[in-house]
């Protein structure tokens, strides 16, 4: 029989991708159903978010006992990772969206509503007296007067929250090559719960915007820009965070090797990705 | 290695046959199979997709109001672009790409087999939700299917269907691009190195790399649309800071490389198909390579010549003008190349090399109404005419359509094991070709002369090439169903020998007919140098 090294390796067939898409049917329904204000669509969207877990655990547990099994190879290991790398480029074009569209708001849009290139008349007809400044609700000032949120307090702490669990991750994967358990377990562990006070802080964030601030998402450009750019790295982090935290109980079964652990590697790339974004946030978003 | 382990390889091994029923079809993680699944699927799109065309035609075959209200002929034009786009021609050729790559590039699969399966699952559902919308309160989306604002937010309950259809379409299709380039990248066979890749394979692992850099963005896009519309953002809302045009510039960012996903794949099928039928190997391999990389690029910074009429600077239309025409040079090193190919080549022409060659053509009228159009003071005369709806039909539908009819023609034989009916092919390819220009020739005139697209009227004067046109889509309509006839007699033919054609040059060719539902359980490393780059 020839060996796992020299032969392709070819997965059964699998009914995981078909229930992911039934999930994905009840969720995208319902969603729609609810925003068109139908109260059934939020039990239709609960019911995909669970037929979405559901899948998710199934998959991923066929996955961890092939893997653990042995059955796959070096050209396995080396198709994962760069799915995964080619994953985190599309989350990156996401965030490039967002990001382009704050670029093209703040250096376009509103000095052009404020008269800027040859839109004079556009200033002088449509939206006379508006000066354009940054951070703005836009001329009909759309959602009142704001508080801007600066780089300082929250945001800082949470960047430095955020770089010292890059740190913290990376301390583990040393200790996983290394064959240093007990260093990997502690340092996994401070990374997620690092993630978890980054989300609750950010929670706190939110709360203060919108008692205190009157910071919202309806604050015109800059609350659209602010919240939906922090909002969807959250997301992000929130993912990443439940991420990690599979992976230390993983770890906990006694599950990686030093030369096998692609899981680990993978939410590591995805843990830095977050914090890249952040620091992009927290210098044209917070900072500049 | 453990027993336990042992067994699960030997259980692994014996699963080689396909499964029985429909549990294939659900189940599968195949690529021939799956590759099947995305092509029955894009036929049966192009089907309801150009169902929807013909109503535009109806309804446009004289002037006035005749067959549909005009809200549902907005709904036709935009439900019509968005499947044509997104469920006919993008699942074709990820479906080619599934059956083909492996076999070109001696693989035994997909890389990643069970997510393969799911990308094509997600396609029935995205394109369930955006039909359904023809039935809600409010009718389809009907804003056009670039969904500029503020206009596509007046959509009915249809609106956050159709965000998320899209959203799912993009989910798809990212996951089938990294798929794609997984597979070329990691699964090739040892010794064929990036260069000696056949063409096709190396058009499609930059149209990967496309789709995965734009797809997230018209995701981020429609995202924004959504929150504008159900959140109070202010994204597209100048009241608030935001402007409509930033949609327009998210929105083509994303559609112009997406123009290019739709047509590399288109010159990787050509460049498969010229050489054979020219018993000649393809003139300028690396060149296409390099031409092909060259246009990828610049599809990324051209994208505002799709909107040189909203006001931007006059800086932006010089850039956006001058940049787009620099795309006509790799295009015509493209062509030239193919043409070199067939010179003083001893030329046969099946099926296949009829479209083939047809795409030479008609593509490049396309190529050179999308000069003129690129010109940004002339564009101002042409934009929202029926030029720009003749100028992309032509690349589209005798360029992408016709280089998949290739595609089918050429590896159908391997693909049943049977020679088609050549002379159904052949009428089926003189039908197309003909009523494509009868259809789409006359548009160029009415365009010219000021007729606005997405209009469901008209001014008198235009009466007759509309009448033209609308006979052509008929004629091309129904002369579909040869193809469909074709299709449904495939397995009658004679058997197919297999390499099938005289001398066509690939791994692909050396398995049997049909291909093995497992095709290289090893690495094919002799014959690669013996095969495929003699």
């Amino acid at each position: 029989m020839p060996h796992a090294e020299d032969r392709y390796y070819v997965p059964h067939s699998s009914h995981w991708p078909i229930v992911g898409s039934i999930g994905l049917l009840f969720l995208m329904v319902g969603v729609s159903n609810w925003l068109n204000g139908a109260g059934s669509g939020f039990w239709i969207m609960l019911v995909g978010v669970a037929v979405i877990v559901f899948m998710l655990i199934g998959w991923f547990g066929t996955v961890i006992n092939e893997s653990t099994g042995g059955l796959y190879n070096d050209q396995v290991d080396y198709s994962f990772r760069m799915g995964m790398f080619w994953f985190i480029f599309s989350e990156v074009m996401f965030f490039a969206a967002f990001f382009g569209a704050l670029y093209y708001a703040r250096t376009m849009a509103v000095p052009w509503l404020g008269g800027d290139s040859n839109n004079f008349f556009t200033n002088n007809i449509l939206w006379e007296g508006y000066e354009a400044t940054w951070p703005t609700n836009g001329p009909a000032g759309v959602g009142g007067d704001f508080a801007v949120m600066g780089p300082f307090g929250l945001p800082l702490i949470n960047t430095v929250i955020l770089l010292t669990s890059s740190a913290t991750v990376t301390i583990a994967h040393h200790a996983l090559i290394a064959g240093q358990r007990g260093i990997l377990k502690t340092f996994l562990a401070l990374t997620f719960i690092l993630g978890f006070v980054f989300i609750f802080l950010q929670a706190e964030e939110y709360i203060h915007a919108y008692e205190a601030m009157n910071l919202k998402l309806t604050s015109g450009i800059y609350g659209s820009t602010f919240f939906m750019l922090t909002g969807f790295h959250g997301m992000h982090v929130t993912i990443g965070a439940i991420m990690l935290t599979i992976m230390w109980l993983r770890v906990m079964k006694g599950h990686f090797t030093a030369t096998n652990h692609f899981a680990f590697e993978a939410v590591a790339w995805y843990w830095h990705f977050v914090d890249v974004v952040w620091v992009g946030l927290y210098v044209f978003v917070y900072w500049m | 290695m453990t027993t336990a382990v042992a067994e699960a390889q030997d259980a692994h091994d014996e699963h080689h046959g396909p499964e029985k029923g429909f549990r294939r079809w659900l189940f599968t993680t195949n690529h021939k199979d799956i590759g099947t699944l995305y092509l029955i699927f894009s036929l049966i799109m192009f089907f309801i997709g150009g169902t929807m065309a013909l109503v535009i035609r109806s309804e446009l075959m004289q002037p006035g109001l005749q067959f549909v209200h005009p809200e549902f002929f907005n709904s036709m034009t935009t439900m019509h672009a968005l499947i044509m786009v997104f469920g006919a021609v993008m699942p074709a050729f990820v479906g080619l790409a599934n059956w083909m790559i492996p076999m070109m590039i001696g693989a035994p699969d997909m890389a990643l087999p069970r997510m393969n399966n799911w990308s094509f699952w997600i396609l029935p559902v995205a394109f369930g939700i955006l039909l359904s919308t023809l039935f809600m309160e409010g009718g389809a989306p009907a804003g056009g299917w670039t969904m500029y604002p503020p206009l596509i937010l007046q959509t009915g309950d249809a609106f956050p269907f159709l965000i998320f259809s899209v959203h799912l379409m993009g989910i798809s299709s990212i996951m089938g691009a990294i798929n794609i380039i997984v597979t070329i990248l990691n699964m090739r066979a040892p010794d064929m190195w990036l260069l000696k890749m056949p063409i096709f394979v190396w058009t499609w692992l930059i149209t990967a790399y496309l789709l995965i850099a734009v797809m997230p963005v018209l995701a981020g896009a429609v995202t924004m649309l959504l929150t504008d519309q159900f959140f109070g953002t202010s994204f597209f809302l100048a009241a608030g800071g935001g402007d409509p045009v930033m949609f327009q510039h998210i929105f083509w960012f994303f559609g112009h490389p997406e123009v290019y996903i739709m047509i590399l794949p288109a010159f990787g099928v050509v460049s498969e198909i010229i050489p054979t039928f020219s018993r000649k190997p393809l003139f300028g391999h690396d060149s296409m390579v390099y031409a092909a990389s060259c246009i990828a690029f610049l599809s990324f910074i051209v994208w505002a010549h799709h909107m040189f009429t909203v006001g931007m600077p006059l800086s932006g239309q010089l850039f956006f003008m001058f940049a787009t025409m620099l795309i006509a040079v790799p295009t015509g090193v493209k062509v030239f190349n193919w043409v070199a190919t067939m010179w003083r080549g001893s030329m046969t022409f099946e099926t296949p090399m009829l479209f083939a060659l047809a795409f030479v053509f008609l593509f490049t009228i396309g190529g050179f109404s999308g000069l003129m159009l690129a010109i940004a003071p002339a564009d101002i005369q042409y934009h929202d005419t029926y030029f720009v709806v003749a100028h992309f039909h032509y690349v589209l539908v005798p360029g992408s359509i016709f280089a998949i009819m290739a595609a089918a023609y050429y590896w159908l034989p391997k693909w049943t094991g049977h020679m088609y009916n050549e002379s159904l092919g052949k009428l089926h390819f003189w039908l197309s070709t003909i009523f494509v220009n009868v259809t789409f020739f006359p548009m160029h005139f009415l365009g010219l002369a000021g007729m606005p697209r997405r209009i469901p009227d008209y001014s008198t004067q235009f009466a007759d090439f509309n009448l033209i046109a609308s006979i052509g889509a008929l004629g091309f309509g129904i002369s579909q169903l040869v193809f469909v006839y074709v299709l449904l007699t495939a397995k009658k033919g004679a058997t197919a020998t297999d390499r099938v054609w005289e001398a066509p040059k690939g791994l692909e060719w050396t398995v049997p007919s049909p291909a093995p539902y497992h095709t290289f359980d090893t690495p094919p490393k002799a014959r690669i140098a013996e095969e495929a780059f003699e």
